[in-house]
């Protein structure tokens, strides 16, 4: 099994698993916009020489890590209202050219989370209906403009049903714009027709992958099957 | 030079029914807030980037029921305005942020809208009209305008110029152009001006100042630190 960065080894924990390898996808000069809970996660395991700019959407560029206690400044949060750093070579600007960054093409990637994705690469992640409803914010922009979209969630909701779908039920946020799937099962892709299973992280057989995934799958010839790092 | 006033003053003019856009991410010019809850004008309309939290910016307008209808891109921190919707007490027009940000911009602009692909295939592009360019699928989204502006600036100078530090700009720029009347809360005052070319929000748009106080520590004077790093203008005057 090839490694692509030894530097950064594979977490325990499955969303960080998710989020380690959602980084090893991001190349180096990279303008990546990172979605609100898991997707934030990224930024931790983004490899030793690979340096990409990352977006906040509310206005800025050069999105840093967290400050120590004490040391956060009033006038700097991210979109999630948290406060937050800008590395050196950061600028900021208006809520429109922010969203003129996104639409426009300028952002390399972004890595969101969803509620359900489906097999032609539409995900729903704004909505259910009568249950919960916060609004849109940033994420159908996010999906429209980004060049590369990787949706980074876990494979089962907490009522056991499968979140990768033939055909998603609830509201789209976009269609037909992811590129790549990465859950705690694994990684797929979005092919032309269907999906591509490509990997399988540790202790995840095929059967258990296929039995909690409501879509149709094409199994890559070069299934990368992960093995626990000891 | 432009007039400095109390905030109860600045939103004396905010009459019942205005359509007022306040700026701010997941924040609000919060004397300006606490003005319009003290005049107790009610059939807001709103248009903001979010409602804020309970009780908190936007939040205390909402609670206090001061608002008939928001237009938005997020409603999720805050429980009162999704109570309020589900009631059918609050009309709330969900946008993604990137069409409510291009739509103020638009109103501001003189535009009669604009096409983006955002909300194609969902049901954002419910009643709007579609326009093919070049073989991509387009929705047409119309200009916002409002009555007044509600802004936030770190600082003003006496011309109405602001500077909007690291992540506050948001939506100021924009929704300063897009309103009749634009009422400012600033943290701190340069008597000297700012340096044009370090404005954020051009004075011109700006109606009534509003000075606040800075809210947590002395702030250090921008350009007098730039200068420290050898980065500003010769000659440049510091506050």
């Amino acid at each position: 099994m090839s490694r692509r960065h030894p530097s950064i080894s594979m977490p325990q924990d499955p969303r960080h698993r998710i989020a380690w390898r959602v980084g090893q996808e991001l190349q180096d000069g990279w303008l990546v916009n990172l979605g609100i809970g898991l997707p934030t996660l990224v930024a931790n395991y983004i490899p030793p020489g690979v340096n990409v700019i990352l977006q906040s959407e509310n206005g800025f560029v050069g999105l840093g890590p967290t400050p120590p206690a004490g040391a956060e400044d009033k006038d700097l949060f991210n979109a999630g209202g948290q406060p937050v750093s800008i590395v050196p070579g950061g600028a900021c600007f208006d809520s429109a050219t922010s969203f003129a960054i996104i639409r426009g093409g300028h952002i390399d990637a972004t890595a969101l989370g969803a509620l359900q994705v489906d097999q032609e690469g539409n995900l729903a992640s704004w909505c259910i209906p009568g249950k919960f409803m916060p609004g849109i914010g940033g994420a159908m922009d996010l999906l429209t403009g980004a060049r590369r979209v990787i949706v980074a969630m876990e494979h089962v909701a907490k009522d056991g049903s499968s979140k990768v779908l033939r055909r998603c039920t609830l509201p789209l946020t976009a269609q037909g714009r992811i590129n790549m799937i990465v859950t705690d099962y694994g990684v797929m892709k979005v092919a032309k027709d269907g999906l591509l299973l490509t990997e399988l992280f540790p202790g995840v057989s095929l059967e258990r992958f296929l039995q909690d995934t409501d879509a149709e799958v094409c199994i890559s010839e070069n299934l990368e099957q992960w093995e626990e790092i000891a | 030079m432009k007039a400095l006033m109390a905030a109860d003053e600045a939103v004396a003019e905010i009459h019942d029914g205005a359509t007022v856009m306040v700026a701010g991410f997941l924040s609000a010019p919060e004397s300006l807030i606490d003005a319009l809850v003290r005049k107790g004008v009610r059939e807001l309309t709103i248009i903001s980037n979010d409602t804020g939290f309970a009780g908190v910016g936007i939040g205390k307008l909402i609670a206090g029921r001061l608002v008939r209808r928001v237009i938005t891109s997020h409603i999720g921190t805050n429980p009162d305005t999704q109570k309020q919707m589900v009631a059918g007490e609050l009309e709330v027009q969900i946008a993604p942020q990137g069409t409510l940000a291009e739509r103020v911009r638009a109103g501001g602009a003189g535009l009669g809208g604009f096409l983006t692909p955002t909300g194609v295939g969902t049901v954002v592009e419910e009643g709007k009209q579609k326009i093919e360019v070049d073989g991509r699928t387009y929705l047409l989204e119309l200009p916002l305008r409002a009555d007044f502006a509600l802004l936030h600036a770190t600082w003003a100078d006496p011309w109405g110029n602001l500077f909007h530090r690291l992540s506050t700009r948001n939506w100021n720029p924009i929704m300063a152009m897009a309103a009749d009347r634009v009422l400012v809360e600033f943290e701190r005052l340069r008597p000297s001006p700012i340096p044009p070319d370090s404005v954020t929000t051009p004075g011109i748009f700006v109606d009534a100042l509003v000075q606040t106080g800075c809210p947590v520590a002395q702030l250090v004077d921008p350009w007098q630190s730039w200068h420290a790093c050898g980065w500003s203008a010769e000659g440049e005057e510091s506050a």
